[in-house]
């Protein structure tokens, strides 16, 4: 019975509030490095050094009038940023957090749900969230979020092509799709698979910053061009949604990456003597380091260059990233095949 | 995406997108309408007229010494280059001769114009393009300019720092010392601007080929300034028709070869290490003597018409104006302004380009609305 319900409950409250707070300090985190690569200062104001500006946001948003235009589909319009969410913090169910722990005198696994095929389960949830900013756009009845919506699912379908590949290879190195395996995997040999597999997590790098809209992909939303793309025409709680999600999938793809390249929870160099004490910093803690390492990534990239047009968008996508991922997967089956077998 | 004018099985429409005027990337009020096929500009026309004050007419029920101020609100981001021309023209008209020391700092306060003119459109291109960085950066060594403006003048924005004649002060002390460690930030910043775009694959991909002009091309519909030089046409005023002090510096006018925005974007930033080189050497030579020459009490230029440019950061900038010889102020007073001119060419650049470079070409041909529409 405890098992059965109470425990997972436990465990779903636990992981949305802690994603919803990673979420809101991500956005804080996004404007302070931008401010910092910008000689500027950041959000000062809301507590020392900004550290309140989140919920300052958040209140905002909640407290805005909620505009639906006249001429929008309404139901779509409503429904479209709940899909966009709801398959965003779905991801999360499989994302092992960290080892199985003691707690409270009981074995609990820092994860939901260790699913058999967790892999093949991201992939598709991810792209079950474009359906959502199709709709948004498709619904909002005007040019700019068409335009920013047929741009998003353009972009989302080419690069969800390559970064699948990717994980193939992941998939021919483990020998499994569930998270647990992959982790305990690269524990085993001793070696994260960025390292090993350079290409496929530089692959699997710029097409994370592709399908969560970042920058230098940022199209569907390209401020300079479309206004705000596809979310133009919402406004408070329902334009929050979508902030929401866009992070929360940023946040995603971050800890995908750190589980399938960077060895999830583990933590780094457990075979150098002098830095075993690293082995004593909880394995969670060690997942939140690597992903904000992984995020630190991303607004880097986003403060230093400039947007793809959108054809160059999926020139890349197409002529360079697919070619290389199907040609890192077969040799790394090659590989596997005649050398290590 | 199909192709225009290809058939294909389904029916395409063409879409009507209306950019502006209050859009964050049409630098101001411009408002474009474009029409497209998919994301592929068919045709766009440019609707002007949002900022429009009446300058012209204004300044033909102003005396000749308050034109000076309105001439600042045209080319707002170039208030000095703009008072300049103005300046010059009545100079002309009257025949006024001004001094040495007078037009040496004329010319230091035009090339710091430059500077901050060639600052705000680098970064606000850049930012156009995606890199937000670049913009920040790039205002914060305008900071630098502009703080150099106040201590001459007081303003920061619109400085109404000429007067007919000459100067209306003397620079202050320690000035020419703070204006030659600016040269120095900027010959040290500009290059690492260039890190973050020159070499950048996607910055190349944005620009190159994008918005070519052709020589022919450039000359006939009227274009100026660094667009003109982009397009491998050697023409700067102030090396044609020297003003100022400008015929007694050693400067190089660069320019491009293919005419497409790169080639833009890389003879601005060869014209910042022109504009800091221009603005040592006037330091260097700076002579002593009085900042303004003999004018009449009265400004009264005798009756006639004359028209003088100067190469103002945008292109050229011309001043018409007639006198009646009688009135105290201008009979017909006319600008001819570059942003304008330059942005009639704005229609040309974007056909056949996607949506995503409607942007980037606004942002390379550097205009302002203030003066566009007057």
């Amino acid at each position: 019975m405890v098992d059965l319900i109470v425990v997972p409950l436990l465990k779903i409250v636990v992981l949305i509030v802690a994603v919803l707070t990673a979420v809101a300090y991500m956005v804080l985190l996004e404007r302070k490095v931008q401010a910092w690569v910008q000689v500027r200062l950041g959000p000062m104001r809301v507590g020392p050094h900004g550290v309140l500006q989140p919920v300052a946001d958040v209140l905002k948003l909640l407290i805005k009038e909620d505009i639906t235009p006249s001429r929008v589909d309404r139901w779509v319009f409503t429904l479209a940023p709940i899909i966009v969410l709801v398959c965003a913090f779905w991801v999360f169910a499989v994302i092992p957090v960290g080892p199985t722990v003691e707690l409270f005198g009981r074995e609990v696994s820092l994860q939901l749900t260790d699913l058999n095929v967790g892999l093949l389960y991201v992939v598709s949830i991810a792209s079950l969230g474009i359906y959502g900013t199709i709709l948004a756009g498709w619904s909002s009845n005007s040019k700019y979020p068409l335009l920013g919506s047929l741009r998003a699912s353009a972009q989302l379908v080419s690069y969800e092509v390559a970064v699948t590949m990717t994980l193939v290879t992941i998939i021919l190195l483990t020998g499994s799709l569930s998270f647990n395996r992959i982790v305990e995997v690269q524990r085993d040999m001793g070696v994260w698979f960025a390292f090993l597999q350079p290409v496929a997590f530089f692959i699997y790098f710029v097409g994370g910053l592709a399908e969560t809209n970042r920058a230098p992909f940022d199209l569907p939303e390209a401020e300079q061009e479309l206004v705000a793309g596809f979310h133009t025409e919402y406004s408070g709680i329902r334009f929050a949604l979508f902030f929401l999600a866009e992070y929360t999938n940023m946040i995603v793809v971050s800890a995908v990456a750190v589980t399938v390249f960077f060895g999830g929870w583990l933590a780094p160099f457990p075979n150098v003597g002098w830095l075993s004490w690293l082995g004593y910093i909880p394995g969670w803690m060690w997942f939140v380091i690597k992903v904000f390492g992984v995020l630190y990534a991303f607004l880097w990239v986003r403060a230093t260059f400039p947007r793809y047009r959108y054809d160059q968008l999926m020139r890349l996508g197409w002529k360079v990233l697919i070619p290389l991922a199907i040609a890192n997967v077969i040799v790394t089956a090659a590989v596997k095949v005649w050398w290590l077998s | 995406m199909s192709t225009p004018g290809s058939q294909s099985l389904f029916d395409t429409d063409e879409l009507v997108i209306n950019m502006g005027p209050q859009h964050p990337s049409t630098h101001g009020v411009l408002r474009v309408v474009l029409k497209l096929d998919g994301e592929r500009v068919i045709d766009a026309d440019v609707v002007i007229g949002y900022l429009h004050r009446g300058v012209e007419k204004l300044c033909e029920s102003r005396d000749w010494t308050q034109i000076v101020l309105i001439t600042d609100r045209m080319d707002y981001v170039a208030a000095a280059t703009n008072n300049l021309g103005y300046v010059e023209t009545v100079e002309k008209m009257m025949g006024i001769e001004v001094p040495r020391r007078a037009r040496y700092i004329r010319t230091i306060l035009s090339e710091l114009q430059r500077l901050a003119s060639h600052l705000i459109w680098l970064g606000t291109h850049a930012a156009d393009i995606g890199a937000l960085t670049v913009f920040l950066y790039c205002l914060r060594e305008r900071e630098y300019i502009l703080d150099l403006f106040e201590e001459f003048c007081g303003a920061r924005l619109t400085y109404n720092s000429m007067r007919v004649g000459g100067l209306p002060g003397d620079l202050p002390p320690g000035w020419d010392r703070k204006c030659l460690e600016l040269c120095d930030i900027v010959d040290q910043k500009v290059p690492e601007y260039e890190t973050l775009l020159t070499q950048n694959r996607i910055w190349l991909n944005r620009t190159k080929g994008i918005g070519v002009i052709t020589a022919e091309q450039a000359v006939a519909l009227g274009f100026s300034g660094p667009p003109l030089r982009a397009s491998g046409v050697l023409r700067d005023i102030r090396k044609d028709e020297p003003y100022a002090a400008y015929e007694e510096f050693e400067f190089d006018i660069p320019v491009g070869e293919a005419g497409d925005t790169y080639d833009r974007y890389l003879v601005r930033l060869e014209e910042f290490r022109q504009s800091t080189r221009i603005i040592r050497q006037a330091i260097e030579g700076l002579p002593e003597g009085p900042i303004i020459g003999k004018v009449p009490r009265l400004i009264k230029p005798p009756a006639g018409e004359t028209y003088h440019a100067i190469e103002s950061p945008k292109g050229e900038l011309g001043y018409f104006i007639a006198s009646d010889g009688k009135s105290l102020s201008p009979y017909r007073f006319r600008v001819r302004p570059p942003s304008l001119c330059n942005l009639q060419v704005l229609p040309t650049l974007v056909r056949g380009h996607l949506v995503a470079d409607v942007v980037a070409l606004i942002g390379t041909i550097d205009i302002v609305l203030g003066e566009v529409d007057r």
